[in-house]
């Protein structure tokens, strides 16, 4: 399995020697756009396997928010949700994969920063979860919050995040010294915690929740209620063709919109009459939206219908499976959450 | 001249080739980057890492740039590798040995354990040392001390270190001893070649090793004493040991695994060695009255080496560049630390993943050329 990760991210390298470049910032119709078009699925980079976020089941099914906004891209574009080609990748690869062209979105519950987004050949379109890192500890430790922490313990995480960076600040911070153990799969990270190799495990609080659910016995372990840094979650697009950048990223808002505006997959096509013009927008019912993008006009219209809006797709994934039924900051902001678009118009 | 011609053309053709492929490859890589707006570059090298490693021979942490990171991480490969090297060529010769044993019972057992290491796969390997093997053992606070001073855990073996007082006049005493007993033993040689004398250089060697690090310790102050690890808590559940020497589990699990694996080859390289040695010559060197352990040493041995040494010299490669497989298990060597952590924050995929090939590649050569000197050395002298 492992080697087989290796070989993937040389390949990745080697992709990037031999690929031709032909293409040009100047060009006015997207190639990546066309490309997909051509080949008739959306190229999507997802996790090897977080639930809720990015997630296939027994039969090959991807499921999650970060899946979701790869099929609202699919539905807009190609004019059906399951037209995607899924490609799991480790938190290694997925940049390498990404610039070159492997993927075209990566949306697998990647941090945007700055040094990513202006250093690396990647733009980030758009938030779709809004995260912090925590730590979770064995319940029988008696540790309650991070003060409880003493010199030399020992963290589990993942090599290649941005958590082992915030860590570092964090403990730096509170002046105490850690054993960091930093493995490539995050499997092998929940295995090694489960054993008792380290005191605490930390990642995304997304993500210890999510993960919670693979311990012999969740029951076992709570998350600690300090969130130690910020970790906006969302899709990634390579720089330089800004019309698919533009699609990706309104593909994402349309979904953020519908909830505001009280739009899901099963109202849509009746809100085609309705009285309020931004609404009218959303659906397709009024303006010309989707010219500008150089999609047809019912672009935002099938997304809402095979997809759902932002708040049908996170109860699907994430509150109906019981990872994180409450949505914290990832609710409309009407509702007093952070998820606050541009208007569509 | 017509004939130097035909021979140089190829020669050159052949050059150019190759120039051109590595031109139109690096041309494409700079196009394709410049295009995906990727710089290049290898500045990052010196800017803060700003992350931190579990375990490294030299003082490091965040703050340091990503060349120190880099060099932490070859450092533990290295490490790695010659403890590995050390086991793996241990074990590979008394089992080489074993397997040509009369004794039939440890004759089975070494040719069962050369089998069975052989044909599994080196990953699944290190994955059963380190998540099977590791969750058998105990937590720190449950551990039974081995001889009252060491502990071996989940979470590492804790060894008692060692607190030296004037270290230095201890080491030159050393340092004495074995230039003494250098001389010593070239000095026996001369005196068997030329006088046919015996002096017991064995004995005296031993004396001096023991002796004049001891005087060291009579007359030149030096001291030692041990630090011996204690159980500390952390919190209810939690606890560590502080003080001693705490090696990492990854580290044991990965020279576990990797000495045991190669040693599977190398005892097949001393098999070979040994057998293909042929009968006469023990039988020759019997009837001239050398003792047996004097045929193994002075006529079997030195013609076996000749053939064990290049194989053998492959191994050693290979367990260098299997050890690479310990980013599976958190071991903090170059591939984890400098082609997995650093690539990932900075990004620079094609400066890195470059850096570490040619790294790769340079303790491979080394290791190479280490060996072929060896080998050389103790090959057949024409005169």
């Amino acid at each position: 399995m492992f080697k087989i990760k290796q070989i993937t991210s040389l390949l990745a390298v080697v992709a990037v020697l031999f690929g031709f470049a032909t293409e040009s910032f100047a060009a006015k119709k997207s190639k990546t756009l066309k490309n997909t078009i051509k080949q008739g699925f959306v190229k999507c980079g997802v996790s090897q396997g977080l639930p809720g976020f990015s997630n296939a089941d027994a039969s090959g099914n991807w499921t999650g928010v970060d899946v979701d906004v790869c099929r609202a891209v699919a539905a807009a574009v190609l004019g059906d949700a399951n037209k995607v080609k899924f490609t799991p990748l480790s938190a290694k690869e997925r940049f390498t994969a990404l610039t070159s062209g492997e993927i075209d979105v990566l949306s697998r519950n990647t941090t945007w920063t700055l040094s990513r987004d202006a250093d690396i050949g990647l733009t980030f379109v758009g938030v779709n979860f809004y995260d912090g890192q925590g730590f979770m500890v064995r319940k029988n430790s008696g540790m309650s919050s991070v003060n409880d922490f003493k010199d030399g313990i020992s963290a589990c995480t993942n090599i290649g995040t941005t958590t082992e960076l915030n860590m570092r600040d964090f403990f730096n911070s509170k002046g105490i010294s850690y054993e960091p153990v930093a493995f490539e799969k995050a499997d092998e990270v929940v295995a090694a915690y489960d054993a008792g190799r380290c005191d605490t495990y930390t990642t995304d609080k997304s993500g210890l929740a999510a993960q919670r659910t693979k311990m012999s016995n969740p029951d076992d372990h709570i998350v600690l209620p300090e969130t130690i840094s910020k970790e906006p979650l969302g899709p990634v697009v390579r720089q330089g063709d800004a019309v698919w950048e533009d699609i990706v990223r309104w593909s994402l808002n349309t979904m953020i919109e519908a909830e505001e505006y009280g739009i899901n997959s099963g109202n849509a096509d009746s809100l085609k009459t309705s009285d309020n013009p931004a609404v009218k927008r959303i659906v397709g019912a009024e303006g010309e939206m989707g010219a500008a993008l150089g999609l047809d006009n019912d672009w935002s219209l099938r997304i809402i219908k095979q997809v759902g809006n932002y708040g049908e797709s996170y109860k699907r994934n994430i509150a109906d499976t019981g990872i994180l039924p409450d949505r914290g900051p990832n609710e409309i902001w009407t509702n007093g959450g952070l998820l606050y678009t541009p208007p569509a118009r | 001249m017509n004939a130097k011609f035909k021979k140089i053309i190829p020669q050159v053709l052949t050059l150019a080739f190759v120039a051109l492929i590595f031109g139109f490859f690096s041309y494409n890589a700079q196009l394709n980057m410049e295009n995906r707006g990727i710089s290049f570059g290898y500045g990052f090298l010196s800017q803060e890492s700003s992350f931190d490693v579990q375990f490294s021979l030299i003082e490091y942490d965040g703050s340091h740039s990503y060349f120190r990171a880099y060099l932490v991480g070859l450092l533990n490969t290295i490490l790695v590798s010659v403890i590995g090297i050390i086991f793996a060529t241990i074990i590979g010769v008394v089992v080489g040995i074993a397997r040509l044993s009369s004794n039939l019972l440890i004759n089975r057992a070494a040719a069962y354990y050369v089998e069975f290491f052989r044909n599994i796969p080196l990953l699944l390997q290190i994955f059963f040392w380190y998540f099977a093997a590791l969750r058998a053992l105990p937590l720190p606070e449950d551990a039974e001390p081995i001889f009252g001073v060491i502990f071996l855990t989940i979470k590492g073996l804790f060894i008692p270190a060692f607190v030296w007082n004037n270290l230095d006049i201890f080491m030159y005493s050393l340092l004495a001893a074995i230039i003494a007993i250098i001389f010593i033993r070239s000095y026996s040689k001369k005196l068997r070649e030329n006088e046919g004398k015996h002096i017991p250089v064995l004995y005296i060697s031993l004396g001096l090793i023991v002796g004049l690090p001891m005087i060291s310790f009579i007359i030149g102050g030096v001291t030692l004493s041990f630090e011996i690890p204690e159980l500390v808590q952390l919190a209810k559940t939690s606890f560590r040991f502080n003080g001693g020497l705490g090696l990492p589990p990854e580290l044991i699990a990965l020279t576990l695994a990797l000495a045991l694996y190669t040693a599977t080859f190398i005892a097949e390289c001393v098999r070979a060695g040994i057998q293909g040695v042929s009968k006469g010559q023990k039988e020759a060197a019997a009837s001239i009255g050398l003792t047996p352990n004097q045929v193994l040493k002075l006529v079997i041995m030195p013609q076996a080496l000749r053939i064990i040494i290049p194989p053998t010299t492959n191994q050693y490669l290979n367990l260098t560049k299997n050890s690479s497989l310990a980013a599976a298990i958190a071991y903090p060597d170059l591939v984890l630390v400098f082609a997995g952590t650093a690539l990932m924050q900075t990004g620079r995929a094609i400066e890195i993943v470059s850096i570490t090939m040619l790294t790769y590649l340079t303790l491979s050569v080394s290791i190479s050329i280490l060996m072929n000197w060896y080998n050389k050395k103790i090959a057949i002298k024409e005169k």
